[in-house]
């Protein structure tokens, strides 16, 4: 049982850490592209935002959890959850002020269909539902890990 | 179509019946596997891709956490003896699952048959949805025009989960 634990402090081996920090990048990025076409292509803020998750989840996997300063990142990730969400709701409530008053009123100009830049509000909900997903699921493992560490101190 | 989901659907509860049986947790937890991934695979054949790539991706993360969970703790599962209780319960789901069977057969004469017929909602959303939001994904439209209750509902649920998470695992605050 003492090598897991070893695992999760120290991480794992050169090669997982190389191809971790290969990959990390480019899983985030696709994370981005989800979310930004959300309102074209399958996929959209809680695709996206898991997947942004994930490459932060591997990356902590791989390098242990002395690698980063991981009190300050759950602080960090609990912070922009909570602004997102707080943005979502003003964005709905924006409706109200404009326009009809309606809650979740989509007042924004629509634009030509199939463009990136279309839909109204649709493209700015997916980004910040995005951010509160990966938030999110970001600091339920970050709790994980964090309790996992003062429990073995 | 109807028979690779058949099938499909017969490895998962395979692989579901396998999870509570099996000795090692680690093979218990990659049978868990088994059922996410068919899902994903059943998802894509119904073409539903949205609700598939979040399939995939939830269920990898969730099976990432699981297997580290098992490697840190022990990997024999703990053998009890059914005593009384267990018995009127199981006894119980047994009788609860051949009651929901009856009904189910009796209701699925009602139905459309599979994969045709729209329901008046429905087919209102597929002709309306993509003039009115400017949407050219129609599921996004769904989730952020008509549904934005429900969306918000969904958010203020990660919310209150994140907060019992962290809530329940503090142990500085505890002392």
């Amino acid at each position: 049982m003492g090598k897991y634990i070893n695992i999760f402090m120290k991480g794992m081996t050169l090669i997982v850490k190389k191809t971790t920090q290969l990959m990390a990048g480019l899983i985030f990025l696709y994370g981005i592209y989800v979310i930004i076409h959300g309102h074209l292509t399958p996929g959209g803020g809680f695709a996206g935002g898991v997947l942004i998750a994930g490459a932060f989840i591997l990356l902590i996997l791989a390098n242990g959890s002395d690698f980063m300063k991981l009190t300050k990142e759950e602080m960090g990730s609990t912070i922009y959850e909570n602004f997102a969400v707080l943005v979502a709701i003003f964005l709905a409530v924006s409706g109200m002020l404009f326009g009809a008053k309606v809650f979740f009123l989509n007042w924004l100009p629509k634009g030509t269909l199939g463009e990136l830049v279309s839909a109204g509000m649709i493209p700015l909900y997916n980004i910040f539902i995005g951010i509160e997903v990966a938030a999110s699921i970001l600091s339920i493992f970050l709790a994980l890990v964090i309790f996992k560490e003062e429990i073995s101190e | 179509m109807e028979i690779t989901i058949s099938i499909i659907t017969g490895l998962m509860i395979l692989g579901a019946l396998y999870a509570i049986h099996a000795k090692d947790l680690l093979s218990a937890v990659i049978a868990c596997g088994i059922v996410g991934y068919g899902l994903v695979i059943c998802f894509l054949l119904l073409k539903a891709p949205d609700l598939a790539i979040v399939q995939i991706v939830v269920e990898t993360i969730s099976l990432i956490i699981m297997v580290a969970v098992v490697l840190d703790s022990s990997r024999e599962e703990l053998f009890t003896k059914p005593d009384a209780q267990g018995y009127v319960s199981s006894v119980t789901a047994i009788l609860l699952v051949v009651v929901l069977f009856y009904f189910f057969r009796i209701s699925l004469e009602t139905l459309d048959t599979f994969g045709h017929g729209t329901l008046r909602m429905a087919s209102h959303y597929i002709e309306g949805a993509t003039a009115k939001t400017g949407s050219a994904n129609l599921v996004t439209g769904v989730i952020f025009d008509f549904r934005g209750y429900d969306t918000l509902g969904e958010a203020t649920v990660l919310i209150t989960a994140v907060l019992g998470v962290i809530t329940i695992l503090r142990i500085k605050g505890k002392k």
